[in-house]
């Protein structure tokens, strides 16, 4: 892991180069910002839920296209230009660069969602009434944000070393998130899953729905089931871009 | 065997049912330069690629320094300076901000990676460029920043392929006094279809074809294992059935290798080889303008070129291979 660190600083800085992190952010803060002005218009009357609850609630929408900007260049463009040869006739391995990707894209992803802090500053400093926000669900939406993310950029990576074209890696990392955090949504209502044999496969599946996780977090429950949902995901999801890479040298 | 820097034994490399290497044996001594000739699809990047630990070869063991590449392929890296085939560089980087990491990687330490990056630039006629984006670079440009990236770390053997394709014969000089001077300290293999660039700084040529070795040697040796010593070409109008004892009589070893159809006025062009090295063409003058059967129009003694050994040698291995072919099908 010596070269881990000089992976990592180069990817961050080629991210802060890349157009497309922009691209992302500007339509990430717009997007939250947008959110963030209906939340001030609502809670001018009291509202059931809490703000945070109403801020995370669309959390995906901008995973759904963020995610996909900021990884779909890390391995496929290597790829394509075949910079992977130079880089992988050094000593470094490929656990390494696969790692040191998915740090740098990890890293910008959650200073994106940081930045979002700033509007909640913003209005504790100018209502300076400590009423309107209400620190726990915010600090369980941020966490939400932070575990969920270990896993979604970890599918961003995998999609990026399936295709060394970037657009394919962006479909593709689109719709393996999708799947993630919609279709599993679906998953327990379909009948067939009904039968004796496929209970445990229900009850697996149920535990896996992210929108409930999101709520737990911002209620402030923060289940070590669903913390290792995310870990042994994340985990498994960079294994698999590891092999990838590793199975498309071979075939090269 | 402490002075071999590359020991390549019985290498195979086949992918999916095709086989791209087929048993290449050959050693490369410290300080050497070799040259890698063969036509497209020969198997040399291939080879390249599994000495730099790239791809794991098949069959066959390859030590770098003595090292094996297959249990330590680590160390190796450490050890080689690679550029592979089409020069592949990241397009949003800086010449400088490039070689900086890629040394990093290479683990130079940085205290001495800014001075050893201004000495790299200065071999490579980078100065001037230093602070460009590499994806603006002109081709010659991008091809020095590739060469640069691989002496960068001073490594004991530099496996470089096709390093002057694309370059203007200026660039292909400063390329060739910049391989030259790594003559003696560290170990070079360059691929390359310019073959008189090969010849000129290269000690040592690997012919190969179809995944085999089909010649190895100094450019001189070839010449000589394949074509004969020397070869003579005369203009000749005449019977060339007579010519043979003619030629008998003034040295046992030459020999017609080609005989052309008689042009208008009746001359034929006649190659003839021969093992002597030295010069035959005043007695061979002296003989055939002494016979009234002859009329002689011209005699030139050709010098080969790698050129001629690379297709005499490529040639000849078709050859075994059609052979083998129609010894099948019986």
């Amino acid at each position: 892991m010596k070269h881990f660190p000089t992976i990592l600083s180069h990817e961050i800085r080629m991210l802060l180069v890349s157009p497309s992190t922009y691209i992302a952010t500007v339509l990430f803060l717009g997007f939250m910002g947008t959110i963030f002005t209906r939340i001030l218009e609502e809670y001018s009357v009291p509202q059931e839920t809490s703000p945070a609850y109403t801020f995370f609630q669309l959390f995906f929408i901008p995973v759904f296209f963020m995610v996909p900007l900021l990884t779909m260049k890390c391995l496929a463009e290597e790829r394509r230009l075949g910079t992977i040869e130079t880089l992988l006739t050094t000593p470094v391995s490929t656990t390494e660069v696969v790692l040191g990707k998915y740090s740098a894209a990890y890293f910008v992803y959650i200073l994106l969602w940081g930045s979002t802090s700033g509007f909640f500053y913003i209005l504790h400093r100018f209502a300076g009434d400590a009423r309107f926000l209400d620190r726990g669900p915010l600090i369980g939406g941020y966490a939400f944000i932070a575990v969920s993310g270990l896993l979604f950029v970890a599918l961003g990576v995998l999609a990026s070393s399936l295709s060394r074209n970037q657009a394919v890696a962006f479909v593709l990392a689109f719709t393996m998130l999708f799947g993630v955090i919609i279709g599993l949504g679906f998953l327990p209502g379909l009948q067939a899953l009904n039968t004796e044999l496929l209970r445990p496969l229900k009850s697996a599946i149920e535990y896996a729905q992210v929108t409930q996780h999101l709520d737990d977090f911002t209620r402030g429950v923060i289940d070590t089931r669903q913390l290792l949902f995310y870990l042994s995901g994340t985990i498994l999801t960079l294994i698999f871009s590891i092999f990838t890479v590793e199975a498309k040298l071979l075939h090269s | 065997m402490p002075d071999l820097a590359i020991e390549v034994e019985h290498l195979v490399k086949t992918y999916a049912g095709m086989t791209a290497v087929n048993d290449i044996t050959f050693n490369v001594a410290k300080g050497e330069i070799l040259g890698f000739l063969g036509p497209n699809g020969a198997g040399k990047s291939t080879t390249m690629r599994i000495l730099t630990g790239y791809l794991p070869a098949t069959a066959g063991t390859v030590r770098i320094c003595g090292l094996p590449v297959a249990t330590q392929a680590e160390e190796v890296k450490r050890r080689i300076g690679y550029m592979p085939e089409n020069n592949p560089l990241p397009d949003d980087m800086r010449v400088s901000e490039y070689l900086y990491f890629r040394g990093r990687l290479k683990e130079i330490p940085r205290r001495k990676l800014s001075p050893r990056i201004d000495e790299v630039l200065e071999l490579c006629d980078l100065k001037r460029v230093r602070h460009k984006i590499i994806g603006k670079l002109s081709k010659g440009f991008r091809q020095r920043v590739g060469i640069a990236e691989a002496v960068l770390a001073e490594p004991p053997v530099i496996i470089m392929d096709e390093p002057t394709i694309g370059l203007d014969p200026h660039q292909i000089l400063i390329v060739r006094d910049l391989i030259a001077s790594l003559r003696g300290r560290m170990t070079v293999i360059i691929s390359s279809h310019i073959l008189p660039e090969i010849e000129m700084t290269c000690d040592r040529v690997l012919i190969i074809n179809g995944g085999r070795v089909v010649a190895q040697g100094t450019p001189d040796a070839l010449r000589r294992e394949i074509l004969g010593r020397c070869t003579y070409v005369l203009e000749l109008a005449g019977d060339p059935a007579a010519l043979g004892p003619i030629l008998m009589g003034i040295e046992p070893s030459l020999r017609i290798t080609s005989v052309s159809e008689p042009d208008a006025n009746g001359y034929r062009a006649i190659a003839l080889t021969t093992e002597r090295s030295d010069e035959l063409g005043e007695a061979l003058l002296r003989a055939l303008t002494a016979d009234n059967t002859f009329r002689l129009r011209a005699l030139s003694r050709a010098r080969p070129t790698l050129e001629d050994v690379f297709l005499a040698a490529t040639r000849r291995s078709w050859d075994v291979k059609s052979e083998d072919l129609k010894n099948a099908q019986k």
